[in-house]
C-alpha cells in the first residue's frame, strides 16, 4: 500500500467511528424530537440525556479529525467537494452549531431555555445526518468534478444523494435505538427497553427499504459504484452487511437482545456498508475522475498524517475507552 | 449567468463578505478558545485548594466553573468546527494549493481537541462518583491539552504569517513538505506564548471580573472573595509577562514582518530615528493627530534610535495592507489596555504583599470589574494586528487573500445568517451561565444522596452566599 492509500484508510476509518458514534448522538436527538410530552417520553428524553451527555463532544471530534484528515492528505478533493456542495455543507453546520448548542444549553439549565433548546437539538439532530448523506450521495455519484466547482444545487438533489440523506438519518436512529436499548436494560427501565426496541425494527425496515432503493439509484446514477458493490470484493461486505442486519433483526425480535450480540450485529451491518463503499469506490476518491493517489498531497504531508494517526492510537483510543467504560458503568452522570 | 446575480458571484464582493464572516465567527471563537485554554487551570487551582485545605468554599467555586466550562467548551467545539468547514467553504483556493502544509498542526491538534473533549467530559460527570483527588487528576489532562491545542493551532496561523518548511511546485501547490519547518516557523515560537498568556489574561479576567462586581454590591462572602481571587491571581500574575512577551513578540514582527510592523505603528517613510506614534489616523502617506515620540519606536525595535525601521511607502501599493489606521489603533488599545492590566495587577501585588488582602479602594474594584471585557477588547485588537496585518495576503508572500476565495454564491446571506445565529447563541450563553452563577447549588460535598432536595447543611451564612454569586 501507498502513502496515500494508507492515509485514505485512515480518513475512512475517521468516517466509520463518526458515523457510528457521531451517528449514533444524532438518532438520539432524533428519538428525543420525536418523544413526545407523555411521562413515558419524558423517560425516554431522559436517557438520552444521560446516554449521550458525557460522549457526545468525544464523537464529534470524529467528524474534526475527518476534515483534518481530509484537507492535508486530499487537499484537491477537500476543495473540490467544498466547492461544489457548499449548500448542503453550509446547512450541515448550521446543524452541527444548533445541535451542539440545543444539547449544551437544554442540559445545563431547567427553566425557559429548555424547551425550545430542546426543539432545536431534536430538528438539527435530524437535519444535519441528512445534508451529510446528501454530500456522501452526491460524491458517489460523480456529481464533483476533480476541479472543483461543480453544479451547486443539481449535485445534491438527485435522486441517490436525498435517497442517501434519508438513509443516513434512518441509520443513525437505527443505531441510537440498538445503543439505548442496552443503556436501557442497564438503568433497569424494562419498559424504555421496549420502547426503543420498537423504534430500532422501525427503523431497520425504513434504513433496509432505503439501501434497496438506494442499489438501484446507484445502478441509475453511480454506475462505477454499483458495479463495484456487485463484484469482488464490494459484494462480500454487501452480503456480511445483510447478514448482519438480519441477524441483529432476528435478535431484536426474539428479544434476545442482552444475552446475546444485537450490538455487534448492527453495528457490522453498517460498517460493512461504510468499507463496502470505500472498496467499490477503490481507487477513486472522487468516482471517477479523481482517484486516491492523484488526489493525495505532498508525501511528507501523508507521513505526517500517518504519524499522528499513530500517535492518535496509542492516546486518543485509550482515553476513549476510558470514557466509555466510566459512562458504561454509570461513574458519568 | 444572469446579470443581476453576477455581483453576488463576483470574487470581488466575495473577498469582502468572506473576510468578514471568517472575522466575526473567528473572532467569537476566541474568546471560548481562551476559556478553553484557562479556565480548566483556574478550576482545577480551586479543586486543588479545596482538597488540599478541605475548603468547601473553594470545591464549590470548582463544582460551578465546571458547569460555566461545560458550556463554554460545548459553544467553543461548535464554533470551532464552523471554522474548520470554513477554511474550505470560503477559501477553497488556499486549501486546495497549500492544505497539505498548513494541515499538519491541524492534525495534531486533533488529538489535543480529543483529549480535551474525553477528560472534560470524566471530569465534568465525575464529581459524584470519582473519589477525590483521582477526579482532580482527571481535569489536569484538560489543562495541558488545551495548552498543546493552543501551540497546534497558533502553529498553522503563524505559518500563514511566516510560511516555512516548503517549495512551490509548478502547478502552484506546495511540495518538499518539511513538517518540523511548517510548524516550527519563525512565528511559531512567539506568537504561541502571546496567545497561551493571553488566554490566561482572558479567562482571568473576566472570571474575576463576576465577582469584583459581586464585591462591589456588597456581597462580601467568603465565596465571592475567593471567587475573585483565584482567577484574578492567575491573570495577576500573566498580566506582566504579557508586556515582556509582547515586546518580544514586536521585535519578532519588526524582523520577520516588517510591512505589518510599520503598519502597527503607522510609519510611512523608510528611515532611522522613528517616532512612536500614540493614536491618530494613517492617511495620505502619513499619520494625522498623534502623539508621537521622538526615536521610541527604533530604540523599541532595536535598543537604539539609529535602528531602520521600514515605511509602507517602499511597500507597493497593492502589497500594503488595506486599512493601516485600524492596524495601528488596535495595537494601541492593546498595548494601552495590557499596560493598564499590568498595573492593576501590582496594585494588587502591593497591596496582598503588605496586607494579605485585596486592596480596600472601590476603585480597586471597578477596575477589577472592569477588566474582564478590557482583556477580551485586548484580545480582539491583538487578533486584529495580525490578520489584517496580513493583508492582502493569506499566506504572506506566496498566495493572495483574493486569490484563495470561492466564487460561491451567497456568501453575504451566510454571514448576514450568521451573525443571527452568533448573536443568539452568544445571548443564550451569557443567560444560561448568569443562571448556573445564581442557580442554588444543588450539589451538596460527596456522599451525597442522589435526587436529594439542595443541601442546607452549612447554615445560615452558607444558604445566604447561595443567592448572590451573579446577579
Amino acid at each position: 500500500m501507498t502513502r496515500a492509500d494508507i492515509a485514505a484508510v485512515i480518513l475512512w476509518t475517521g468516517v466509520t467511528l463518526y458515523a457510528m458514534f457521531g451517528g449514533a448522538d444524532f438518532g438520539g436527538g432524533m428519538w428525543d424530537l420525536l418523544a413526545g410530552r407523555s411521562e413515558r417520553g419524558e423517560r425516554a428524553r431522559s436517557l438520552i440525556d444521560r446516554s449521550i451527555a458525557p460522549v457526545w463532544e468525544a464523537n464529534h471530534v470524529w467528524l474534526i479529525f475527518v476534515l483534518v484528515v481530509l484537507w492535508t492528505a486530499f487537499p484537491s478533493v477537500f476543495s473540490a467537494v467544498m466547492t461544489t456542495l457548499y449548500i448542503p455543507l453550509a446547512l450541515a453546520v448550521l446543524g452541527i452549531v444548533l445541535r451542539g448548542a440545543g444539547f449544551a444549553f437544554r442540559h445545563a439549565l431547567p427553566g425557559p431555555v429548555r424547551t425550545p433548546a430542546t426543539r432545536v437539538f431534536g430538528i438539527s439532530s435530524v437535519l444535519t445526518p441528512f445534508f451529510m448523506g446528501t454530500v456522501v450521495g452526491a460524491v458517489a455519484s460523480g456529481e464533483v468534478p476533480a476541479e472543483g466547482a461543480g453544479d451547486p444545487t443539481g449535485s445534491w438533489t438527485g435522486a441517490l444523494p436525498l435517497l442517501t440523506g434519508v438513509m443516513f438519518v434512518a441509520v443513525a436512529a437505527y443505531i441510537a435505538a440498538i445503543f439505548l436499548v442496552r443503556d436501557a436494560g442497564a438503568a433497569g427501565e424494562q419498559d424504555l427497553q421496549g420502547y426503543f426496541k420498537q423504534r430500532a425494527l422501525a427503523m431497520a425496515v425504513i434504513g433496509g427499504a432505503a439501501a434497496v432503493a438506494g442499489i438501484f439509484a446507484l445502478h441509475e446514477h453511480a454506475r462505477y459504484v454499483y458495479d463495484g458493490l456487485t463484484s469482488w470484493p464490494g459484494i462480500v461486505l454487501v452480503i456480511g452487511s445483510g447478514v448482519c442486519g438480519l441477524t441483529a433483526l432476528g435478535l431484536l425480535l426474539t428479544g434476545r437482545m442482552l444475552s446475546w450480540g444485537a450490538r455487534p450485529a448492527a453495528v457490522g451491518a453498517v460498517v460493512t456498508v461504510i468499507w463496502g463503499y470505500f472498496a467499490a469506490a477503490f481507487p477513486y476518491m472522487l468516482p471517477t475522475s479523481l482517484t486516491i493517489t492523484d488526489a493525495a498531497g505532498d508525501s511528507a504531508a501523508l507521513l505526517a498524517v500517518i504519524v499522528v494517526f499513530g500517535a492518535a492510537a496509542v492516546t486518543v483510543i485509550p482515553a476513549l475507552i476510558l470514557l466509555y467504560v466510566l459512562s458504561q458503568r454509570s461513574a458519568l452522570e | 449567468m444572469e446579470p443581476a446575480l453576477a455581483p453576488i458571484a463576483d470574487a470581488g464582493t466575495n473577498l469582502l463578505a468572506a473576510r468578514y464572516q471568517m472575522a466575526f465567527t473567528l473572532g467569537f471563537h476566541i474568546i471560548l478558545a481562551c476559556f478553553g485554554v484557562a479556565f480548566p487551570a483556574i478550576m482545577l487551582i480551586a479543586e486543588y485548594r479545596g482538597r488540599k485545605r478541605g475548603d468547601e468554599e473553594a470545591l464549590r467555586l470548582a463544582r460551578r466553573w465546571s458547569k460555566a466550562v461545560a458550556v463554554l467548551f460545548a459553544v467553543g467545539a461548535v464554533s470551532g468546527t464552523v471554522l474548520s468547514f470554513e477554511f474550505g467553504l470560503l477559501w477553497p483556493g488556499m486549501m486546495d494549493r497549500f492544505g497539505d502544509a498548513f494541515g499538519i498542526a491541524f492534525a495534531i491538534e486533533g488529538i489535543f481537541f480529543f483529549l480535551e473533549a474525553i477528560f472534560i467530559a470524566i471530569y465534568i460527570y465525575g464529581w459524584k462518583r470519582l473519589p477525590g483527588w483521582a477526579h482532580f487528576w482527571s481535569g489536569v489532562p484538560i489543562a495541558i491539552s488545551g495548552i498543546g491545542g493552543a501551540l497546534s493551532v497558533v502553529a498553522a496561523n503563524a505559518w500563514m504569517n511566516t510560511p516555512a518548511g516548503f517549495t512551490l511546485g509548478s502547478d502552484g501547490r506546495v511540495e518538499d513538505v518539511q513538517p518540523v519547518d511548517v510548524l516550527f516557523n519563525t512565528s511559531t515560537f512567539h506568537e504561541f506564548v502571546h496567545m497561551w498568556v493571553a488566554a490566561y489574561l482572558v479567562a482571568g479576567f473576566l472570571v474575576a471580573s463576576i465577582y469584583a462586581f459581586q464585591l462591589l454590591r456588597g456581597n462580601h462572602t467568603r465565596y465571592n472573595r475567593l471567587g475573585f481571587l483565584i482567577p484574578f491571581t492567575v491573570a495577576a500574575i500573566g498580566a506582566p509577562i504579557q508586556l515582556i512577551v509582547g515586546d518580544f513578540a514586536a521585535r519578532d514582527v519588526y524582523e520577520d514582518q516588517p510591512t505589518k510592523f510599520a503598519a502597527m505603528e503607522c510609519v510611512y517613510e523608510t528611515g532611522d530615528d522613528q517616532a512612536e506614534n500614540i493614536g491618530g489616523i494613517c492617511t495620505d502617506g502619513e499619520v494625522k493627530g498623534a502623539v508621537s515620540i521622538r526615536g521610541l519606536d527604533s530604540l523599541l525595535a532595536g535598543f537604539s534610535t539609529s535602528t531602520v525601521v521600514k515605511g509602507l511607502n517602499d511597500v507597493p501599493p497593492d502589497l500594503q495592507p488595506p486599512t493601516p489606521t485600524t492596524i495601528h489603533l488596535s495595537f494601541d488599545a492593546m498595548v494601552g489596555i495590557g499596560t493598564f492590566l499590568a498595573l492593576l495587577a501590582v496594585w494588587f501585588a502591593i497591596s496582598w504583599w503588605r496586607r494579605r488582602d485585596i486592596p480596600q479602594s472601590r476603585w480597586f474594584l471597578r477596575a477589577g470589574a472592569a477588566s474582564g471585557v478590557l482583556a477580551v477588547i485586548a484580545l480582539e485588537c491583538g487578533w486584529m494586528v495580525t490578520e489584517i496585518g496580513r493583508q492582502p495576503w493569506i499566506v504572506s508572500g506566496y498566495l493572495r487573500t483574493e486569490d484563495a476565495v470561492t466564487n460561491a454564491q451567497g456568501i453575504w446571506w451566510a454571514f448576514a445568517l450568521t451573525m443571527l445565529i452568533y448573536i443568539g447563541l452568544a445571548l443564550v450563553t451569557v443567560y444560561v451561565l448568569r443562571g448556573l452563577a445564581s442557580r442554588p447549588d444543588e450539589e451538596a460535598p460527596a456522599g451525597d444522596i442522589p435526587y436529594a432536595p439542595p443541601s442546607e447543611e452549612t447554615g445560615a451564612g452558607g444558604a445566604r452566599d447561595r443567592g448572590g454569586t451573579v446577579g
